[in-house]
């Protein structure tokens, strides 16, 4: 409160305060990654070690050859790329058909099919049911089982809804003098015109796609074949927190040869390269679109 | 209502209401070809398993179909309620989201607040960067992250309250059922504070520019323009937020849980989605894990009732 009545030195302390808090919440935010991203490339023996902080301390590409030579991670990776490619590309289309059809006010069904939607944001079935529910439909023990469950959010179409909503309703209006019915305006004005708030959504599908892996454990865990990266991490990372060393079944190479750390440090990097990949070119749309999210509810 | 061409009003005045619904449906056929097919999906894989509560009142068994089981009336719920491991769970789950919900209202306003008051452009936006960057990362590689860092061989925190001298040996955080809940919290607020705080960072940019400066004429200071301006100003959207977290209290997930669990803590990280994925389906219990779920849904959605009436009451506006 001294700042209140001294203005000029108060509202230095004050600056310097902020960014120095700032600048140890930055600091406790990035040093995980970079210490494991240090572990990882540093000798697996030395790291026993320990005192690894921000730099390798003998440096070594060991750690990736061994864990490149898992079968298991060899497949997870196929099929995380390929759920989360396939996933989001029917993700966004099925988001954005759905918001489109929804923000048409002269749509007969507009009213309960809203409603129908809305309601599923208050409740769910719960664990079991849908366990049941994908049981029945035999989608257990195959690789559809992470795309179907998952065609559409919600939410998403509500946040496209609210950007076609926003879309001044004259470029639909001069598409239907031109002649075109709806799909062609839906795939030649809407779709373009979304653009936007589809990168948007395609970013929150992907990484949910890509971060997902529950349901491998519970409707793929039997079928190696169908494995995902961030089920095998998971695998690795339980397998150790019980003191067994990790075992893969697939694995061709002996990994007692590699300490478990070392192995564990490098499949989280492999996992999480990815999305800090992309990341920086999607901040710009993210940000719009968590607003967006938020002024509809 | 959106204009509809000449053709259209015509036929409108001609045809009686029936014909007029189906001159209108081939009309809007492709609107229906786009939307039906979502329609089906969204009833089959969320209005279907709601069917599946049936399960809760029967002894069900896979093989046969959901008319075709021995009904047992409320059996389930009854063994449920007089189960000492329900209470501990509950307790689990309403403790860690309690704490959860606290943390998440706090750290991200004040996060926000203190990024609102950075004026370096390219400092905010690094420190921006930097803290929305965790919430894309999975749970699998926060939990390994964290587990890492907690760890006593070689892991950060403990080093770093060594050469504080604060402690003369490692603690073993993950072992401890005590720290648990404390651990789980602060993963989440590590993982989410920067992004909570764009919600709150957007209502704050919001504010009208010219009460600040009448308040700097004023006299006022940094702290009591945040006090007065800034924190009024982004209630809405807290009262918002807070409303419907509420109706998560007790549905938190069960992500963090099964990922920095282990079963020397098992008494202090089982919450209810857990208790259900160990009885309804790795002991195929199917009928008592559906019973647990129905509990759930049915506490998160008064929950969420009462806490809107209570807004309403207070603001005579409506969150849902």
């Amino acid at each position: 409160m001294a700042g209140i009545k001294v203005r000029s030195t108060g509202d230095k302390a004050f600056d310097t305060t902020v960014y120095i808090i700032m600048t140890i919440v930055g600091i406790v935010t990035i040093y995980p990654f970079l210490n494991v991203l240090a572990i990882s490339f540093n000798n697996s023996i030395d790291t026993v070690r320990g005192g690894i902080t921000i730099f390798p301390r003998q440096f070594t590409l060991e750690n990736y050859k061994t864990i490149f030579g898992f079968d298991g991670l060899l497949t997870g990776f196929q099929n995380s790329v390929l759920r989360t490619l396939l996933g989001t590309a029917v993700g966004v289309l099925s988001a954005s058909m759905m918001a489109y059809t929804l923000s048409r006010r002269d749509f007969q069904a507009r009213r309960w099919m809203s409603v129908m939607f809305a309601m599923t944001m208050y409740f769910s079935g719960g664990l079991i049911p849908t366990y049941m529910l994908i049981r029945k439909l035999d989608l257990i023990s195959t690789f559809w089982v992470y795309i179907i469950p998952a065609i559409l959010s919600v939410w998403n179409v509500f946040v496209v809804r609210s950007y076609i909503d926003g879309l001044p309703l004259a470029l639909q209006e001069s598409g239907k003098i031109d002649g075109a019915n709806d799909w062609t305006i839906f795939w030649k004005i809407i779709l373009p015109l979304c653009q936007p708030v589809l990168a948007t959504i395609a970013l929150f599908i992907a990484v949910s796609h890509w971060n997902s892996w529950f349901d491998t454990y519970l409707y793929n865990s039997q079928r190696p074949e169908f494995t995902t990266l961030q089920y095998e991490l998971m695998k690795v990372l339980q397998s150790t927190q019980a003191n067994t060393n990790y075992r893969d079944p697939n694995a061709v190479h002996n990994i007692a040869a590699v300490s478990p750390e070392s192995i564990r440090m490098a499949i989280t990097i492999v996992v999480t390269v990815p999305i800090i990949v992309v990341y920086p070119f999607l901040q710009r749309y993210f940000v719009k679109g968590m607003t967006l999210g938020a002024v509809k509810s | 209502m959106k204009p509809l061409t000449t053709e259209d009003a015509s036929k409108r005045m001609k045809g009686r209401a029936g014909s007029r619904f189906w001159n209108k449906m081939v009309q809007q056929r492709y609107l229906y070809l786009m939307s039906i097919p979502f329609v089906i999906w969204i009833f089959v894989f969320s209005y279907v398993p709601i069917w599946g509560w049936l399960m809760a009142f029967q002894n069900y068994k896979p093989k046969n179909g959901i008319f075709d089981q021995k009904w047992v009336g409320l059996e389930h719920f009854i063994e449920l309620f007089s189960d000492d491991r329900f209470y501990l769970v509950l307790r689990n789950t309403l403790g860690m989201s309690i704490m959860g919900l606290i943390v998440s209202f706090t750290v991200p306003i004040i996060f926000a607040l203190f990024l609102n008051e950075i004026k370096g452009k390219f400092f905010k936006r690094s420190i921006q960067t930097i803290s929305y960057l965790p919430h894309f990362v999975s749970w699998v590689v926060v939990a390994g992250l964290i587990t890492k860092m907690l760890s006593t061989d070689g892991g950060a925190v403990n080093q770093l309250l060594m050469s504080l001298r604060l402690i003369d040996e490692p603690i073993l955080f993950m072992a401890k059922g005590e720290w648990f809940w404390s651990i789980v919290t602060i993963s989440d607020m590590w993982k989410e504070t920067g992004w909570n705080s764009i919600i709150f960072l957007a209502a704050m940019s919001g504010i009208d520019p010219e009460l600040y400066e009448a308040s700097t004429v004023d006299g006022a200071g940094r702290f009591r323009k945040m006090w007065h301006i800034t924190l009024p100003g982004i209630r809405t959207t807290f009262m918002v937020l807070f409303i419907l977290s509420i109706g998560h209290l007790i549905s938190i997930g069960f992500e963090k849980q099964f990922l920095l669990g282990n079963p020397q803590v098992i008494d202090y990280s089982e919450v209810l989605d857990l208790y259900a994925l160990n009885y309804g389906i790795n002991l195929s219990r199917y009928s008592y894990g559906t019973a647990i779920g129905i509990f759930n849904s049915v506490v998160s959605i008064l929950l969420v009732f009462t806490a809107n009436a209570i807004y309403k009451r207070v603001t005579k506006e409506s969150v849902i």
